[in-house]
């Protein structure tokens, strides 16, 4: 299965970026190889609105199953549901230690969006 | 045809409003036949001078696309079309949010399914009455548009405050703060748009990016300089490098500011103030009568 974890850096040991439609990368990590690939959200970050949108669709379209991020708006969270990814959030620190929490089973998906608009 | 001027700024807080409140009112007092439209529409507050009566209220909607499941064949097509994520199709769903929906028309359109149908919804309201009335500062037609809380479409509650302009007279424009889009449509087609902005680095930096905007559209700029004593030169330079001429330049008035937040209407609350409004409609006159 793939993870997406959105980060303020290119590589696993960067920090968790809290938004998830402005987030600065997404790390795509392959539980099954091991290995990761960053995309670059830049072109996500300026629209004014459905960024949250725009994202799940580039986090669906990367095939992940599931999510680990800070924070989720409704219009993300209606899109990455209807895709049938999971969404975790309240994820901080490094993004290789929420990926190894994560295989752990440590971390539990939510039903319902956090945060109101433009995250 | 009405002689349109709208009154706009880069930033919030400049006094647009003021300045707006105060030419309508002092127009009014010269002549009969003033229009004041408050395109401000996030957030209109001409209504706390002007204390019209309101005699009517109209909806203002969009219309969103509604997807019937059982014909839609997930094609893919209105997805693909649609610039604003209004709609969206995600696996064989079609995902819709209607708070995005600028409502073209597009998607409906190129579902050749005939799946989508178009509802209204209901973004605001535009509030015509009066204000003033047996004063010697009225009677002026007031209009009004409001989004309604949490909306995004302020350009088609701008829109449809405009159409209630009359073919003659004088109307004045509150046009929203900012440089985008909403600015944009208040301002579009106005044959005069007067900048309101303070000669602080801010201000500067705010109203050179109106001016360019302004100006892609074509439109004759002046520059009203408000709180002109509180900065420094550089907002008059500025009009001068860019031939851009300054109709008048208020100096901060404490009075101005107790009456503002009274809720008065200022140009009766303090005469120098009304003094200085009065002293750019002769000029006005002459810029938008060419
Ligand atoms: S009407 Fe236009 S803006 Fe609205 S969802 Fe359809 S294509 Fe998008
Ligand atoms: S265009 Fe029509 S048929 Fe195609 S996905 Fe959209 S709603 Fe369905």
């Amino acid at each position: 299965m793939k993870i997406a974890v959105t980060s303020s850096g290119a590589t696993e040991e960067s920090a968790i970026d809290e938004r998830f439609g402005r987030a600065k990368y997404f790390i795509i990590h392959d539980t099954e190889s091991g290995e990761s690939h960053t995309i670059d959200n830049e072109s996500n970050l300026n629209l004014q609105q459905g960024a949250g949108i725009q994202a799940a669709e580039i986090v669906l379209s990367e095939g992940a199953g599931v999510v680990l991020t800070g924070h989720c708006g409704p219009k993300a969270f209606k899109t990455l549901k209807a895709a049938g990814i999971e969404i975790i959030i309240g994820c901080s620190g490094t993004v290789k230690t929420m990926i190894d929490s994560y295989k752990q089973g440590d971390l539990k998906p939510v039903d319902a969006p956090d945060v109101d608009m433009h995250w | 045809m009405t002689l349109q001027i709208a009154v706009a700024s880069g930033k919030g807080g400049t006094g647009k409003t003021t300045i707006g409140v105060g030419l309508a009112s002092e127009m009014a007092a010269i002549k009969p036949g003033v229009t004041y439209i408050d395109c401000d529409v996030e957030e209109p507050n001409g209504h706390l001078f002007l204390k019209p009566s309101i005699t009517e209220k109209r909806a203002v909607s969009v219309p969103v696309p509604i997807v019937d499941i059982d014909l839609c064949n997930a094609c893919g097509a209105c997805g693909s079309f649609c610039n604003f994520k209004a709609i969206v199709n995600i696996l064989d769903k079609v995902l819709t949010f209607p708070e995005l929906c600028h409502g073209c028309g597009g998607c409906s359109k190129v579902c050749e399914a005939q799946a989508i149908r178009e509802v209204p919804r209901v973004v605001g309201y535009v509030e015509t009455g009066t204000a003033l009335p047996g004063n010697e500062h009225g009677p002026i037609s007031f209009v009004q548009g409001r989004l309604e809380v949490k909306e995004l479409q302020a350009t088609h509650v701008i829109r449809a405050a405009r159409k209630e302009m009359p073919d003659r007279g004088v109307t004045i424009i509150d046009a929203p703060p900012g440089a985008a889009c909403a600015m944009v449509a208040a301002t579009k087609g106005a044959d005069l748009v007067l900048l309101v902005t303070e000669p602080t680095p801010f201000g500067l930096n705010d109203l050179e990016i109106a001016v360019n905007t302004i100006r892609e559209l074509g439109l004759p700029a002046a520059v009203v300089v408000n709180r002109s004593d509180i900065g420094d030169e550089r907002v008059t330079r500025y009009c001068e490098e860019e031939g851009l001429e300054i109709l008048a330049e208020i100096p901060h008035d404490r009075a101005v500011a107790m009456a503002y937040s009274r809720g008065e209407l200022i140009t009766t609350a303090v005469p120098e103030f009304a003094e200085r409004i009065r002293g750019m409609i002769p000029r006005i006159y002459e810029l938008v009568q060419g």
